[in-house]
Order: C-alpha cells, then sequence, then structure tokens
C-alpha cells in the first residue's frame, strides 16, 4: 500500500479497519464456517454505511470518493478485507455498482440503490470474458424481438445464493452482452458450492432460455467488451489490493514464528538458509505492493498503461502471492497446515483471488495480445 | 548575499531550448553501452567526451555541483528537470556512471579543496573519465576485506596488489581505489581511499573476456605505484567512511542527483531483443503458451519498474530504511533472469545460432541466455542482498564471521592446510 496517505484517507481505511476488528474477528469467522451467507446481513449494511460500495459510482447516482480517484480508495478498503479475511461479495457488488453507474432503467435504478446501501447483494456472471479465444465463452445472449434469451452456465459465483441481482455476461454475434437480471427470474439455477474458502460461498448459476427486456441490458446489445474490460481492470485492483492484505498479515505472522521458535538452541531467524526465503518473499511482498499501487492509479486516471499495468498485477500476485503463502506454511511446518492455526484463512484468501477474475495465466495471454497489438500499432 | 537562484520552469525552459539547438537525437549507443569493436567503442568514448565538453560549454555541465567547481551549482530538482527534457536526446551516457556517481559524488564529498579543484572541472569539461577499483581477486563481495595495499614511504604511498571487474578500465583516466594501509586491526579500520592516474608505471590493465566474446571489464596489476599522500581521499585508516559513502553513490546510481541522463527511456528503446520478434520468428506468436510467456516478460518489466519506483518514494519520503535498495537488486536480478530464461524460451531451437550478415548480435538470444545470472552478480551478488535484506531490513540476527575484532592480518584467508 502507498507510503503516503491523505488524512482523509487514512481516516477512511481506518474506519474499515477498527469495524472488521470489531465486527469480523477471526474467531468469528470460524463460528460462521457452516453458516449458509458466511455473514450477518447486518454486518453487510453497516459496511456498506462506511463506504464500501459507492466509490466507483458517480456523484449523481449518490455514489462517491475521499481522493478524487475511486479505485484507490476501493483498494485501501480491498487491503483491510484481505488484512482481515474479511467476509462479503466486496468485489461482485463493486463490479455491479460500476456498471449500474450512470445507467437510466427503473430495474438498473433500484439495483443500484440497494446495493449501494447493502440492502440487496449482486453477483457477477462472467459468462464471456476479455481473455478468451473464440469459442470458450460459457454464456450466450441472443436478440429475440425485443428481449433477449441467456443460455448457459457459470461458475463460480461469489453470493449467488444470497443475490438478488445478477449481472450477466454473455457472447453475442458480434461481441459480448451484459444483461441485469433478478436473481429469482425464470430459467435462472441457483446451486450452492463447496468451495476452498472459510469466509466466502460460492454458487453455480445456470440459464435455460432466460428471458430478459431490452431495457435490463446494460449498454447496447453486442457491444459491452469495452465496458467488461473496464469493469475487470477494476476487479483485478480489487482482488490484488485484497491479496497484498492477506500477503502482509502472512507474512507478519511468519516473521513472529521465525523470531519465537527456537530449534537447536537458535531461533529460526538465525538460519541463513532461511533468511535467504524471507528476503525473496519480502521482494515479492515489495513487488506487489508496488504493482498493485501502481494498476490502482493508472485504473482511477484511466492511463494508456492501465491494462496492461492490471494484468501484470493479477498475474503477478495471483502467482507470487500463493507462492509466499505456500512459503508461509511450509516455514510453519506441521503447525502450518492445521485448521487451527490462523494462517489457512489468508492462503485461502490470496489463493481464491488467483482464480477470481482471470487466472495468472489469462491475464498474461491478455497483455500479451495487448502488448501485440500496441506493436501493430506502432 | 548570493544572486536568487533560477526557478526551476525557468531552467527547465532555457534547457529545452538549448536541447533542441545542440543536441542530436538518441543513438543505439546511448541505450546499449556494447560496441561490437574497440574502433567502435573508442569512437563512442570520443564522442562523449565531446559531448560532455558541449553541455559545459553551454553552462549545462555539473547541474548540482557547486559553481567553483565548474558546476552550476543548482538543485536535484534542476538536474531532474535537464534529465526530463532530456529525453530522447544523445547524451554522454559513458560519463553518468561511474565517472559522476559514484566517483565524482565521492570527490566532492571527501576531497580537499586543492583536490576538488584539480579534478571537478576537468570531470565537467569532458576530460576525464573516471573508474572505481574496489572488486579484488580474493573476493567480490567481501569489499572491506581488501588485500591490495599501499604502504607508507615518506611523502607517498607505495601499493601493490590487484582490482577485477573494472568496466572500461582501458580507455578511462583515472580510478579511485580502496586499499589497506593498516594490517594491525579489524578489517573496516584499517582502509584509505587514494585517487589514482590509471596509465602509469606499473599499472598493468588486462582486459578480461566473458564468455559471450567481449571483454570491457578489466583487471589491473600494481607493481610499487608510487602515490603522493596529496591523493589520498579522506583520513588515513578512515577508509571505511569513505567507503561507506562510495557505495551508496554506487547503489543509487543512475538516479543520482550528479547524473546527467534522460528521464523516461521508451520501452521500445530497450536495448532488450523484444519477446515478440523472438516468438514471431520462431513462428510461436498465437501459440497460447508463447502468449503466457510474452505475458509474464511485460508484466515483470511492469513490475521492476513500478517497484523501483516505490522504493525510490520511501527513500525520497525519508521514511525508508536506506537497505530497501536491496529489495529492489533482489528482485530485479531474478526478474532479469526469468526475463532471459523467457526470451531463450520463446526462441526454440534457432537461439543457438545466428546469421552474422543477416542477424545483428543482440539477437543472439541463446548468448544472452548463456550471460543471464550477470543479473545476479554484478554489483554484489542477490546473495549479498539477501543477507542484507533479512538482517537489515528485516532485523534477523547477523551471519558469524570469522573477522570481527580481529586483527586484519590475523584473520584467515584461504584453506588451513595440514
Amino acid at each position: 500500500m502507498w507510503h503516503e496517505l491523505t488524512s482523509d484517507q487514512e481516516l477512511f481505511r481506518d474506519t474499515t479497519a477498527r469495524f472488521l476488528n470489531d465486527r469480523a474477528p477471526l474467531s468469528m469467522l470460524r463460528k460462521n464456517r457452516d453458516d449458509p451467507a458466511g455473514f450477518d446481513p447486518a454486518y453487510w449494511t453497516a459496511g456498506a454505511e462506511l463506504g464500501w460500495t459507492m466509490l466507483l459510482v458517480g456523484e449523481e447516482d449518490g455514489g462517491g470518493n475521499i481522493s478524487g480517484r475511486g479505485a484507490v480508495d476501493l483498494a485501501l478498503i480491498a487491503y483491510e478485507f484481505g488484512r482481515h479475511a474479511a467476509p462479503g461479495p466486496l468485489v461482485d457488488c463493486n463490479v455491479v455498482a460500476l456498471a449500474l453507474s450512470g445507467q437510466e432503467g427503473e430495474l438498473q435504478r433500484t439495483a443500484l440503490g440497494e446495493v449501494m446501501t447493502g440492502d440487496a447483494i449482486a453477483s457477477v456472471c462472467l459468462g464471456a470474458a476479455p481473455w478468451q479465444l473464440p469459442g470458450e465463452a460459457t454464456v450466450s445472449i441472443v436478440k429475440d424481438g425485443d428481449d433477449v434469451i441467456i443460455n448457459g452456465t457459470i461458475r463460480p459465483v461469489e453470493s449467488g445464493k444470497q443475490a438478488r441481482y445478477l449481472l450477466v455476461t454473455g457472447m453475442s454475434e458480434g461481441g459480448m452482452t451484459q444483461v441485469l437480471v433478478p436473481a429469482d427470474a425464470p430459467g435462472v439455477g441457483i446451486k450452492g458450492l463447496k468451495n476452498i474458502d472459510v469466509t466466502r460461498r460460492f454458487a453455480g448459476v445456470s440459464f435455460e432460455n432466460v428471458r430478459a427486456p431490452a431495457d435490463a441490458l446494460i449498454g447496447a446489445f453486442g457491444q459491452a467488451d469495452e465496458q467488461v474490460v473496464h469493469q475487470v481492470r477494476n476487479a483485478a485492483v480489487i482482488l490484488s489490493a485484497e491479496s497484498v492484505g492477506a500477503m502482509d498479515v502472512a507474512f507478519d505472522m511468519t516473521m513472529d514464528w521465525a523470531f519465537d521458535r527456537y530449534t537447536f538452541g537458535r531461533p529460526l531467524a538465525s538460519y541463513q538458509a532461511l533468511k535467504h526465503r524471507f528476503a525473496d518473499m519480502k521482494s515479492w511482498l515489495e513487488a506487489s505492493h508496488a504493482v498493485s499501487d501502481a494498476a490502482a492509479e493508472a485504473v482511477a486516471d484511466g492511463t494508456a498503461l492501465a491494462g496492461e499495468t492490471a494484468c501484470a498485477a493479477k498475474s503477478y500476485i495471483g502467482e507470487q502471492g500463493v507462492e509466499l503463502a505456500q512459503d508461509c506454511v511450509q516455514l510453519h511446518g506441521g503447525i502450518g497446515v492445521t485448521y487451527e492455526h490462523d494462517l489457512h484463512f489468508f492462503l485461502r484468501r490470496i489463493t481464491l483471488d488467483r482464480l477470481l477474475y482471470g487466472t495468472p495465466a489469462e491475464h498474461r495471454r491478455w497483455l500479451a495480445a495487448m502488448e501485440i497489438d500496441r506493436e501493430h500499432a506502432a | 548575499m548570493s544572486e536568487e537562484m533560477e526557478s526551476v520552469e525557468d531552467f527547465r525552459l532555457r534547457a529545452r531550448e538549448w536541447i533542441n539547438a545542440n543536441l542530436g537525437p538518441m543513438q543505439p549507443w546511448d541505450i546499449s553501452q556494447h560496441c561490437d569493436t574497440d574502433e567502435e567503442e573508442l569512437r563512442a568514448v570520443a564522442r562523449d567526451r565531446a559531448l560532455q565538453r558541449k553541455l559545459y560549454d553551454g553552462g549545462f555541465a555539473g547541474i548540482c555541483f557547486p559553481k567553483e567547481y565548474g558546476g552550476q551549482g543548482l538543485t536535484p530538482e534542476h538536474n531532474r528537470a535537464f534529465n526530463e527534457e532530456l529525453a530522447g536526446h544523445e547524451y554522454p551516457s559513458r560519463f553518468s556512471v561511474p565517472t559522476f556517481s559514484p566517483c565524482a559524488a565521492v570527490l566532492l564529498e571527501y576531497g580537499s579543496p586543492e583536490q576538488k579543484a584539480r579534478h571537478l572541472p576537468g570531470i565537467l569539461k569532458g576530460e576525464g573519465v573516471w573508474v572505481q577499483l574496489l572488486s579484488e581477486p580474493g573476493g567480490g563481495s567481501d569489499v572491506a576485506g581488501a588485500t591490495t595495499a599501499a604502504v607508507r614511504d615518506g611523502d607517498d604511498w607505495i601499493l601493490n596488489g590487484s582490482k577485477v571487474w573494472t568496466s572500461r578500465a582501458w580507455w578511462a583516466d583515472w580510478g579511485i581505489i580502496l586499499a589497506r594501509t593498516n594490517w594491525d586491526v579489524p578489517k573496516h579500520q584499517g582502509l584509505s581511499v587514494f585517487i589514482l592516474p590509471l596509465h602509469q608505471p606499473g599499472v598493468e590493465i588486462q582486459r578480461i573476456e566473458r564468455l559471450n566474446g567481449e571483454s570491457e571489464a578489466c583487471q589491473e596489476f600494481f607493481t610499487d605505484v608510487r602515490i603522493p599522500d596529496s591523493d589520498r581521499l579522506g583520513e588515513i585508516d578512515a577508509g571505511w567512511t569513505v567507503g561507506t559513502r562510495w557505495m551508496y553513490h554506487e547503489r543509487i546510481g543512475h538516479n543520482s542527483p550528479y547524473v546527467t541522463r534522460p528521464i523516461g527511456l521508451k520501452r521500445e528503446q530497450s536495448h532488450e531483443p523484444s519477446v515478440i520478434g523472438i516468438a514471431r520468428k520462431s513462428g510461436r506468436l498465437d501459440d497460447p503458451a508463447a502468449r503466457e510467456l510474452i505475458g509474464e516478460h511485460c508484466a515483470l518489466g511492469i513490475i521492476t519498474h513500478e517497484l523501483q519506483g516505490r522504493i525510490a518514494a520511501a527513500a525520497a519520503s525519508g521514511r525508508g530504511n536506506k537497505d530497501l535498495s536491496s529489495i529492489d537488486r533482489v528482485f530485479r536480478g531474478t526478474a532479469s533472469v526469468r526475463r532471459s530464461t523467457i526470451a531463450f524460451e520463446l526462441a526454440g531451437a534457432s537461439a543457438s545460432v545466428w546469421d552474422e550478415e543477416e542477424e545483428d548480435a543482440t539477437q543472439a538470444v541463446g548468448m544472452n541466455f548463456l550471460m543471464r545470472q550477470v543479473a545476479c552478480i554484478g554489483g554484489g551478488t542477490t546473495e549479498i542482498s539477501r543477507n542484507v535484506v533479512a538482517e537489515r531490513v528485516l532485523g534477523m540476527p547477523r551471519e558469524p564471521s570469522g573477522d570481527r575484532n580481529v586483527a586484519f592480518r590475523d584473520v584467515q584467508r584461504g584453506p588451513k592446510r595440514s
């Protein structure tokens, strides 16, 4: 995270940090292990009151941010989510809020209002994605008179069982289409899935000839590619910052362990073989902070390198974050793979974040395509 | 009392006008310091000397050096503005490192008024290219363990020993050298620093051919070289005080306020071969696995740049520990190694060969791969940097050493033979 923040940003971040300490301590997350939602709805609405879901929304729609750069302010919140392994669909609700910001239409206005107050959960069904090759999309959206028809399946979808709205992205003739669908619409099937995290919940969502009116479209039919790219970049910023928060905690925990644990009459921290591993981890950690911050700024400012930087952050942190977390497990020894130890909350967070909104391999392919286009243009 | 300093913005405009009127576009040899032949290298050196003189005559040499020594007496912000305006233009690239930083920076900090008056104007006029004589054949990373020795003889010192890995010594003019002047105290307390003309009796300079055939680095052998005491830099036996700042200036290198160098080199101006070009040539540009490698290569470039910015920002804010640069060193080295491997992988079997008549030697991807580890060796190995990160950034216990609080004479310097 940034070395220098304004006092307003510090206050904003610290308020969420204190809130998460109080309302989502690890003891609570352990208790909610088998809770269907993983959190109490009142927790989410209270968080929304702190500004969690308004930062990417324009002021004319009731949103707003702290520093003039919504993605940067949201990265501060996401970082605290990572530090606390906090529950709640922060990424999806913000992506949906971003998509709905500035949209006309009653459904869209209502949904945006409910997402911003935390009253409703909205989930993202990314059935087509910018890094995919032709034919890889899992959701198709076709025109039928004034309506559109959605078919396909998508998983994992965060908080799908809790969602009131689904933002569906699918492939149409000519390009991607985005449409907002009530989760209880006929033909929508939502099945809760087991997942590797303790704090978050995921579902598989199926669409069987789901009909939506044209005025539920977000953007024009078959022309949503650019907005999807913008949403995915923002998601990459949030997930990167969140993973960096979790990496910081895992690293600090392991540092403490290295100083406290004695073996053969010496602390672990005195062995050069281990010192060098800590030094490597520190370099990955600082590099992750650097690229996470750079991505947030570039995406907030819409710079020419925003896409490249977001892909670099998502792919690097996705890969190296997991390596760091697994190294932390290794350096803990046997205790590192127990449920009793807290380390796994952060390992899970980092591992899942790696897979959401594009894996490292997908972001690298996407980044390569941008570079090749850039070279052609030059 | 003094005249008012020119504002950075006024200076920038004046610099922009002068640069546009006097400096041509950036040349390939400004980006890559590599020349294929010695003749080409010497032509590049002559051109850099003339360019440095041009800067001097134009009133833009040594922006942060005091006026009394031929500089401009301005601030690091002025230097930065000049460097920004210099983007895309030719510049005296062979003067930046190590002549200005660390050598001139160390002269400025530790030189006597006489030494500064004697050497700094010449450097700023392009008459003196300097090198640093630091590493020794007996040990690269243990700099304070130097055994090249200077013994007092009346008003002079007599120098014997050898230094190694000195880039450009075969054509450079001067060096600063770290030498042992006292063997009866622990290693850090018995060193002194001297100024040394490189081309004089008793100094033999041999070039070291590296495995890729280039021989830029040199080894110097000193046999009874006489150094007047007036060429000593700093106090007798206090050379480590000088050395600590010396290595600080070496670490900041191109980012030093004493260095004239364009900021914002565009990526396409990098001398690295494009991995996209490599993949196209090997027919793998549309292979998804190749695409992943290209993306990884590009990401590592972006992250290296951003990490450097983060660490520079920490240093500028005063919050950063000065050893944070070792984190950058570890990352840069390991990322560069990975990037070399990716380029090699993308090239396929043709990495092993190139057509001398049709292909540039920089396209010899296989040769670059053979030299891959240089990124983790040059300027101090990544292993030493990992020690620095662990001990001085993370506060972990120091490695045991056999030379602490021992007279250097008694330190074991080789295996014990029975």
